[in-house]
């Protein structure tokens, strides 16, 4: 899944949308998206093509959940918070996860190898509790069951 | 496959007459008696392995070969609502409803139902309570008790072929609105439907059309809110998923009627396959001239464009997604003025939910007297409820309005897990409230649900029983929203955390009830100091699980303990000595080594090690870990 920066041309990204202020988000989404980050480097890029000042690229960069600023980890894990999955338990099973991978929170591992983030419904409730790992559902999780789904990729 | 017009040329449709013909054209080449196996392909049905299952049964179609008289067609569909019991299949003209399929399952399905016309009794749904096997759709339960009109086609059609959606019917609402009527007698029929926005505050469609539509000139747009950010919600990626013509035909009729030739989406970036299904349906719309320049030959033009959201929960509130779709920070901003006055790029704009188009699509079809008929004398026509939590049958279900509480969850839901009754059901979201079982018989309409102290909201349906708490859900919805506020207005920004962190104390067993009174005037003051709703009904969470639930409250504080046994300060794990069989299970889960115990004897848990992580009753296979 993660491609490294080599592989894609951000000028190719840049290129896909005008160059109005409308398309800042369209573009932080690609390269999010192809990039697994956003670097400063990127956004001045974007800027430089929406027209948009940089203050306001940044602030729209971190108003936004799905934008991160830093790289991210070679395997991204979300675990639900939605309310169907907070009531089945998926509170204590973000815990678990990310206290084996040694975080305090929601965040990337040292070694960048994991990411671990929360969010808000898949709406895939009727599922609940649910996790998506490198894109995967993974329905009605339980603790042990995303640890060793978790174990998996690290050993691979 | 075989290839259909629109993947070959443009086949575009000059009038309501061309239309017509090609919708005929199409229903007499399929036959409705010919034998079709459907298969679930939503995102529920996905993440349980339906791709697998479509896989496998083509390849044991394909086995079977020449024993097969008329080889049946496979047919892939958007959610059938009953995500909980996917993968689905379902075997048409019968409805044989076979649920939990594995690919291992195909051949047999392909043997005894399609060659030999017999059930797979394994595959069949059971009847929670009476154990009693059913064998078609609208037997079961689960679907006898819904009236589908805005899912009607979802689960009939493959959504990704807009001649499948023509021959259930699309786009005949939009062919009659842009051929027959004008701009004015759309927004009536629409306003004489009685049709209120799905989208939370049930606000008339029809009215909020006509303010945008006085503006007489000038560019103006349509939008749909496909943000549903709702937490424990799904109603909006089914419809999106599984009729997404159904939103694009409903868009066009709002376009018209206010005079817009521009129309976006805005969906949430979690939802891929929503993005990707009406993405198609787009491109497959233009190629048939439902969107364009001058479509059916109307002198109309209008073409629609997709936003994906980029995680804010306050981007569904109306001015922050325009803010949002303008490539800006999505903060609410002041109104007046209102978008349909200055609304996208200051312009008139009409925003509605998902939910709402799909209905007026429905309206335009077939009347708005026919509307105006379904549902009570306030709340027309039918709402889409994401029914999860504590009930047997998970799912989404669509109901006429004034429905009672109890026959959705009890009949439809087919009651509680090891209990006659709820305890709770939640509404309307981080917006909303707690309905307690006294008020199982309330009718579910937007007016009857805010007397009670919640709200419909966007039909977020959330069933608890005697293990949730009160406090933690309130708890919840507050923490969601204290994340979620944008920071602009102080009240919420610092009121929003401050009713959290006293519920954060109750959950920790401290404390007063002095405390709870003082909630109130907070909640007070949160309500009247907001800009957007998202603070204004930030406080409804505690007001209305302390309206039925105060008790529970005043156990954690007084007797600092959690009933439910939810929160982790308040509950002991402990292991039942006459359950464990000593197999070890919990002791290699426990991350702090705080089992005990010799092997193949009970185990023991030191309580002070003990960081109430719920390892150890997870992974019990016997159920003997214990929660107080
Ligand atoms: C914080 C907040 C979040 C909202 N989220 C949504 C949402 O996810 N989907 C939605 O349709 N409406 C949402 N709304 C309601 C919209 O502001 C708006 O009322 C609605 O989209 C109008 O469409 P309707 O008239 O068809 O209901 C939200 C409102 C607030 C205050
Ligand atoms: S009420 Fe809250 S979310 Fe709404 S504008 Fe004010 S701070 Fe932002
Ligand atoms: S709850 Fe967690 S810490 Fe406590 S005994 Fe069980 S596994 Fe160990
Ligand atoms: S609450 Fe987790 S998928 Fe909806
Ligand atoms: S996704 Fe198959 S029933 Fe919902």
């Amino acid at each position: 899944m993660a491609q490294t920066a080599i592989d894609i041309d951000i000028d190719e990204i840049i290129e896909r949308y005008p160059g109005k202020p409308e398309y800042l988000i369209f573009l932080l989404q690609d390269i999010q998206a192809a990039f697994n980050y956003i670097s400063s480097e990127a956004l001045t890029l974007v800027c430089d093509h929406t027209g948009v000042p940089e203050s306001q690229a940044y602030a729209v960069a971190t108003f936004y959940n799905s934008f991160s600023l830093e790289p991210k980890g070679e395997n991204l894990i979300h675990v639900c918070l939605g309310t169907a999955c907070h009531l089945k338990g998926s509170g204590l099973i973000a815990e678990n996860l990310m206290r084996r991978l040694g975080l305090d929170g929601p965040g990337t591992t040292e070694d960048l190898k994991y990411t671990v983030e929360t969010v808000n419904c898949l709406g895939a409730c009727a599922l609940a509790p649910v996790a998506v790992v490198n894109g995967q559902y993974q329905p009605k999780v339980t603790s042990p069951k995303l640890m060793k789904t978790v174990q998996k990729l690290g050993d691979e | 496959m075989q290839a259909t017009a629109k993947d070959t040329a443009e086949l575009r449709l000059g009038s309501l007459e061309e239309l017509e013909k090609l919708r005929g054209e199409l229903r007499a080449a399929e036959d409705p008696n010919h034998t079709r196996i459907i298969v679930c392909h939503g995102t529920g049905c996905i993440a349980n392995g339906s791709a697998g299952v479509t896989e496998a049964l083509k390849a044991a179609l394909a086995a079977a070969g020449e024993d097969i008289a008329v080889m049946p067609g496979i047919k892939t569909t958007g959610c059938h609502g009953f995500c909980s019991r996917g993968p689905l299949v379902i075997i048409k003209p019968k409805n044989i409803f076979y649920q939990q399929v594995k690919p291992g399952d195909a051949e047999e399905i392909v043997q005894k139902t399609i060659k030999a016309g017999e059930m797979v009794e394994s595959l069949l749904y059971e009847h929670p309570q009476t154990g009693e096997k059913i064998e078609t759709t609208e037997d079961i339960p689960f679907y006898a008790g819904q009236q589908r009109v805005v899912l009607a086609n979802i689960g009939q059609i493959d959504p990704t072929k807009i001649d499948d959606a023509l021959r259930a019917g699309a786009y005949a609402g939009a062919a009659k609105a842009l051929t027959n009527m004008e701009p004015k007698q759309v927004i009536e029929a629409v306003i004489n439907s009685g049709l209120r926005g799905r989208g939370g505050a049930g606000f008339p469609t029809g009215i909020k059309w006509n303010l945008a539509a006085k503006h007489e000139g000038g560019q103006k747009y349509v939008l749909c809110n496909a943000d549903e950010g709702d937490p424990g919600a799904f109603m909006d990626r089914s419809v999106m998923e599984g009729d997404p013509h159904a939103v694009v035909e409903g868009m066009i009729i709002g376009g018209y009627a206010i005079g817009a030739d521009t129309g976006y989406v805005y969906v949430r970036a979690e939802y891929p396959l929503a993005i990707k299904h009406l993405e198609k349906a787009l491109r497959d719309a233009r190629a048939y001239g439902l969107l364009g320049e001058n479509i059916l030959g109307s002198g109309f033009n209008f073409d629609i464009r997709i936003n994906r959201g980029a995680g804010a929960f306050v981007c569904g509130e109306e001015t922050a997604l325009m803010r949002s779709v303008e490539g800006k920070v999505g903060e609410p901003v002041p109104r007046p003025p209102y978008p349909s006055d200055k609304g996208l790029f200051g312009k008139p704009s009409v925003l509605n939910n998902v939910e709402t188009w799909a209905n007026v699509s429905r309206i335009l079809d077939k009347g708005a007297d026919w509307f105006a008929g379904l549902g009570t004398e306030k709340s027309k026509g039918t709402k889409v409820f994401a029914l999860v939590g504590k009930v047997n049958n998970v799912g989404l279900v669509e109901v006429p309005m004034g429905i009672k509480l109890r026959e959705i969850v009890m009949e439809i839901g087919g009651g509680v897990p090891g209990s006659d009754h709820f305890k709770a059901v939640q509404t309307g979201g981080p917006s909303g409230g707690c309905l307690p079982w006294q008020d199982a018989d309330l009718p579910v309409d937007f007016d009857s649900l805010i007397a009670a102290g919640s709200m419909m909201g966007s039909g977020g349906m959330i069933v608890m029983d005697d293990r949730d708490c009160m406090v933690d859900v309130a708890k919840y919805f507050l923490g969601f929203l204290e994340e979620e506020s944008c920071g602009k207005c102080f009240p919420c920004r610092l009121g929003v955390p401050r009713l959290r962190e006293t519920l954060n104390r109750f959950s920790k067993g401290q404390g007063t009830v002095e405390d709870i009174d003082d909630l109130y005037s907070l909640a007070e003051a949160i309500k009247a100091g907001s800009l957007c709703a998202l603070g204004g009904t930030a406080p409804n969470a505690v007001l209305s699980t302390l309206r039925y639930f105060r008790d529970e409250y005043e156990t954690h504080i007084l007797e600092h303990r959690c009933p439910a046994g939810v929160c982790k300060d308040l509950i002991t794990y402990s292991i039942d000595p006459e359950v464990c069989t000593g197999c070890r299970a919990c002791a290699r889960a426990c991350p702090q080594n705080a089992i005990t115990g010799e092997k193949k004897k009970p185990h023991t848990i030191d309580e002070s090690l003990c960081i109430r992580c719920g390892m150890c009753f997870e992974s019990c296979k016997f159920g003997a870990v214990q929660v107080q």
